[in-house]
């Protein structure tokens, strides 16, 4: 049997009295476009930034190719916030340039002719592969919110990372605009061979976006004391294989009290 | 009729209106200077503008008798000297320590209670101990000016790399950046600005070291002028070396602002 890319084995996290995730045991495959949802606190956020290697499981192990996962953020996985993604003070091109100097083991890593001139050109063809070819030398906070994603996912798959974190990557973004994302991140998965994980609060996104969907939610509740369970992953699924009557089920589990008081607003809105 | 909360006035108008407050000062200082001398032609206490006109071309063109120097011109030198340094210095040091201790946990833990209590000593408290040990010369005097505006720069700086959201440094860790490259190539060149105007705010404070400094040990210098006039009352002269301090200070304040949004245009996001 050939070893899993990613494993989790009865992952536990929790923060003093409070937990967030528990017995959490799967395997990942290279290659798999996870996204993951689930109530805001349910600790996918949490998960996320254990593979990131900014947070350790207080149990169990996370393994990535047999390794435990290492404890600080690094080359081989890519990561896009909701913001802050980026570096103010470079322009557009300079962020992307920055990325690739990064890589150099040198004290600031900066680049020197040849070196340069080929790291330009291949940060060029990176942000016009993901539509910011017209905003080279603007600096970021001349950028829109959608631009501004765009520019991190670029600087992020520049690197090569094997693994693709999104940590709510359109969360800020308009509807409009995130389809367009979609389309690239699907792109840039393809042509890049990624594994992604991604965390949204749109389960829509999730169901048809990728390959596999997470769900995280408690499996035993106490109302007296909300924080004495954590989380597990409650539905992981293919995603091809997802109907429209599962997707209200979870729907229903996930926001009960958020999809009535929005239907409330709409109506509110149409009269 | 416009609520006066709602009255804004138009930009000619706020010139004029900016400006008003002056004219009106000057003008009452003219009708008392006027009013003392008419009473007693040799007061020196409100001298006439025209009187210090005078003291002041003395000390602008004509050459000293006893030095042969150009009195103001060498006075502004040396204390703009003076300044420069001991606030460079300070600029220096509050910049490597702010960064350094605001980017690693390690040297905040061991640092950063003693800059808070070194920041807490009056610098004015310990001049005597820096003319002891160092002496009388410019070495006091530029170290009183950098001791007395480091711990603040330092301070500041500490705080402005510690706002800097970590998303960034897990970015630029995920991007294969080492400890050094974050911290010269993310964390330093987005604290310059900042350090800019941690420097304009702490100059008032540079002015005021070098003038108690100046006045107690010095053989040149604006606050040394001030302070030896004082004997004479020359006001004729104390007066137009007071205004001219401050137009320098505006100066060097108004310089620092536009060097910063020339260098740094990314800054403007934070003030919009």
């Amino acid at each position: 049997m050939s070893q899993p890319f990613i494993e989790a084995r009865n992952i536990g996290k929790q923060y003093g009295q409070d937990i967030i995730l528990e017995n959490v045991t799967t395997t990942v495959e290279e290659g798999e476009f996870i996204t993951l949802v689930g109530a805001s606190g349910c600790g996918k956020s949490t998960f996320l930034k254990m593979i990131l290697g900014t947070e350790q499981p207080s149990s169990g192990e996370l393994l990535l190719n047999g390794e435990p996962m290492p404890n600080e953020p690094g080359p081989e996985r890519g990561i896009v916030f909701q913001q802050y993604s980026v570096f103010p003070h470079m322009t557009v091109l300079e962020n992307v340039v920055a990325a690739k100097g990064f890589q150099k083991a040198s004290l600031t890593g900066y680049l020197f002719g040849n070196e340069k001139r080929q790291a330009r050109q291949e940060a060029a063809e990176m942000l016009t592969q993901v539509g910011l070819s017209h905003a080279l030398n603007r600096y970021p906070h001349e950028l829109s919110g959608g631009m501004k994603q765009r520019l991190a996912i670029a600087q992020a798959v520049i690197c090569k990372p094997r693994i693709l974190l999104l940590d709510e990557p359109f969360g800020a973004l308009d509807p409009g605009i995130r389809a367009d994302m979609h389309r690239l991140i699907l792109d840039l998965w393809r042509t890049h061979k990624l594994t992604i994980f991604m965390v949204t609060h749109d389960l829509k996104e999730g169901f048809y976006l990728g390959t596999r969907l997470w769900v995280f939610d408690k499996l035993r509740h106490d109302p007296h004391a909300p924080n004495a369970y954590g989380a597990s992953i409650t539905y992981d699924l293919p995603v091809d294989a997802t109907q429209d009557s599962l997707y209200q089920e979870i729907d229903d589990q996930l926001r009960p009290t958020k999809s009535t008081t929005m239907t409330a607003d709409l109506t509110e809105r149409q009269t | 009729m416009k609520k006066l909360i709602n009255y804004t006035p138009s930009s000619a108008n706020q010139v004029l209106l900016g400006l008003l407050p002056f004219a009106v000062l000057l003008v009452i200082y003219m009708i008392g200077s006027e009013a003392r001398l008419a009473i007693n032609p040799s007061d020196k206490l409100l001298p006439s503008f025209g009187q210090m006109g005078e003291a002041m071309y003395r000390l602008a063109f004509e050459p000293s008798r006893r030095t042969g120097e150009l009195v103001f011109w060498q006075d502004t030198l040396s204390s703009l000297l003076r300044l420069f340094a001991g606030v460079g210095i300070a600029a220096i040091f509050g910049l490597c320590i702010g960064v350094l201790t605001g980017a690693l946990p390690v040297l905040f833990a061991s640092f950063a209670p003693l800059l808070t209590v070194i920041s807490l000593i009056p610098p004015l408290a310990i001049l005597p101990i820096l003319f002891i040990v160092i002496g009388l010369g410019e070495a006091s005097k530029i170290t009183l000016i950098a001791i007395g505006v480091a711990p603040f720069i330092a301070r500041d700086i500490q705080r402005r790399t510690q706002e800097i959201p970590s998303e960034q440094l897990v970015k630029a860790q995920t991007l294969g950046a080492s400890t050094p490259q974050i911290l010269i190539r993310v964390l330093l060149p987005q604290v310059m600005p900042k350090l800019i105007d941690a420097i304009r705010l702490s100059l008032g404070a540079g002015w005021l070291f070098l003038i108690a400094a100046e006045a107690i040990s010095s053989t040149d210098g604006l606050g040394y002028r001030i302070f030896l006039v004082r004997r004479y009352m020359s006001m004729d002269v104390i007066l137009p070396y007071v205004a001219w301090i401050t137009l320098l200070a505006f100066l060097i304040d108004y310089l620092l602002s536009a060097i910063n949004s020339r260098l740094y245009p990314w800054n403007a996001e934070g003030k919009s």
